[in-house]
């Protein structure tokens, strides 16, 4: 295994985080935190509890996970699309690395990325909410397997897109509006019967319900469904991108 | 001696339908410069790209330093470094970061002090804090020469490494290459200035249209390809070449004030003793004369030509 690789893509990789704090870091913190002041701290102290949490709590794994899809697709994908754009990749394909390891270092930089944005904004929400968090080790898992896997996606997407408008529809187009359409702001449960089902075919969802239940013990869907969706989401992603590896796919010629 | 690099049959052919390589078989020597000459698109950076691991072969085997490019491509790829064409650079990095980026890439452990020797023999140590995007053309070349020395390969792509550089820049990647060889180091490069292989090269391998149309020793080369003239001057024009010299190859230049002698350089006999006797027997007479040799240029055009 090449690790001095590994450690060179990801150390620019962060590096790259570093020059863009406001962009990468500020921005979305704040962001956040205009939701939990407008739908957590203002609109949700008029609101009812939901499943015995109060509104400005139950939204905060949703979210939290809004941004962390968002940010691990936008990080992951312009990390490996940046480089195809200007025309460095061609150092990447002809260094002594495996498809793996120039993954791990793309992946884990971005994944790395979205988990201390997780961790800001939920330090920025204890400013205006008042939480627990019931299961702190699933959370911490989940946030991690959220991160990387969303990552991957994104790396899937990066690779994909010939052009910068392509590098956003998918996150904009669809990411964000299964993440809002995913029990974000509600429970699913709210929903008439019908919405309840079509809504089950949103894999966003699994990830929100899981994410919930590590925080207060309640959520729509099994935990361990939420958890074996999201790993077949990742196993899915990793089968891709071994796929575009081996055919060179929008990589090599 | 097994040759550095070891290309057999190799084919390419772009998903258009465009055939770039076509039965490409070629042995680069260890420890000389190669120069890859070849028109526009004659698939020069093609074969480079598939032998650095950019571009996938249709068909072939390529082995560097005896190791398969795709089965060892670990072994075979830390040998081989590479200055592409175009001046590919990360714009927000400093010259510092980017070069030792390149090193960690190819799996070397840091080591500051190399990084530094490579910099400064760039004539690039005062520039280590700047960011690419800061730097001239030239500059930014020289880093691209500094990535891509960075791991100490053993083996150096140049693809058009003076395209677009001052002549005192010129002069100094010459005399970089020359040194890197010195070292050890086997280099390839393609040039659109034949001057450049000229200078530099050992061995000259010509591409046309995908295909190897000539490998050859440089000087060689010259010698057998080449032809040498001698150009009279004369003191009145003539209207047409006299009849007694018909078994000279003659031609008459400059609306009939020069006549031009073309001659075997490998020949013994030149035939210019027996031209001179002819001249004199004619009355022709001449006021300067002079002789010259083609350059590679001259060879390079006439053997693209011949095959068009």
């Amino acid at each position: 295994m090449n690790i001095y690789a590994i450690k060179a893509i990801y150390r620019f990789e962060m590096a790259r985080t570093g020059r863009t704090l406001m962009q990468s870091i500020a921005s979305p913190v704040l962001s956040t935190s205009l939701y939990f002041i407008v739908f957590g701290a203002a609109i949700g102290s008029r609101m009812g509890n939901i499943e015995g949490v109060s509104y400005g709590a139950f939204i905060i794994p949703g979210l939290l996970m809004l941004s962390l899809l968002s940010e691990s697709i936008s990080n992951a994908s312009f990390g490996i699309y940046f480089p195809k754009f200007t025309g460095t990749i061609y150092e990447v394909l002809s260094a002594p690395v495996s498809a793996a390891e120039i993954v791990i270092g793309y992946v884990g930089a971005a994944a790395t990325k979205s988990i201390i944005l997780g961790l800001l904004i939920l330090l920025t929400a204890r400013v205006f909410v008042d939480y627990q968090i019931a299961h702190p080790f699933v959370m911490g898992i989940f946030l991690i397997l959220t991160a990387l896997t969303f990552s991957l996606f994104g790396f899937i997407i990066g690779v994909w897109a010939d052009g910068f408008e392509k590098l956003q529809i998918i996150p904009m187009m669809i990411v964000t509006p299964l993440t809002f359409l995913g029990g974000s702001f509600y429970s699913i449960s709210m929903l008439p019967p019908l919405w309840q089902k079509i809504t089950l075919f949103n894999p966003v969802v699994y990830l929100v319900s899981g994410f919930r239940w590590s925080f207060y013990d309640v959520s729509d869907v099994n935990v361990e469904v939420s958890v074996g969706m999201t790993v077949l989401f990742m196993l899915a992603c990793i089968g891709t991108i071994y796929w575009m590896f081996k055919t060179g796919y929008r990589l090599k010629s | 001696m097994q040759p550095i690099i070891s290309i057999k049959d190799v084919n390419k052919t772009y998903a258009s339908g465009f055939t770039a390589l076509q039965d490409i078989n070629l042995d680069i020597k260890r420890g000389e410069i190669f120069a890859l000459l070849g028109p526009n698109g004659a698939g020069k950076t093609t074969l480079i790209s598939i032998i650095c691991g950019i571009v996938n072969a249709s068909s072939g085997n390529i082995t560097a330093d005896g190791h398969d490019i795709i089965r060892d491509y670990r072994q075979a790829r830390e040998k081989i470094g590479l200055v592409p064409q175009e001046l590919t650079t990360d714009a927000f990095e400093s010259v510092w970061a980017t070069v030792n980026f390149s090193r960690g890439l190819f799996g070397k452990p840091k080591d500051h002090a190399y990084v530094e020797k490579v910099l400064r023999d760039l004539s690039l140590w005062n520039k280590k804090d700047a960011k690419m995007m800061t730097l001239s053309g030239g500059m930014k070349r020289r880093v691209m020469i500094a990535k891509a020395l960075s791991h100490e390969p053993s083996i150096l792509f140049l693809d058009e490494p003076t395209a677009g550089v001052d002549v005192e820049l010129r002069r100094d990647m010459w005399a970089l290459v020359h040194g890197l060889r010195e070292r050890g180091v086997t280099i390839i490069l393609t040039t659109h200035y034949i001057e450049e292989a000229e200078e530099m090269a050992d061995r000259v391998g010509v591409i046309h249209e995908g295909r190897i149309i000539v490998v050859e020793d440089k000087t060689e080369m010259m010698a057998k390809l080449g032809k040498r003239q001698l150009t009279l001057h004369l003191q009145t024009p003539l209207a047409s070449i006299p009849e007694t010299l018909s078994g000279f190859k003659l031609e008459l230049a400059d609306e009939g004030n020069q006549l031009v002698y073309t001659f075997d350089i490998q020949s013994q006999d030149t035939g210019i003793t027996q031209l001179m006797h002819s001249l004199q027997n004619l009355g022709i007479d001449y006021k300067d004369l002079h002789s010259s040799q083609s350059s590679l240029e001259d060879i390079f055009v006439s053997l693209v030509r011949a095959k068009q």
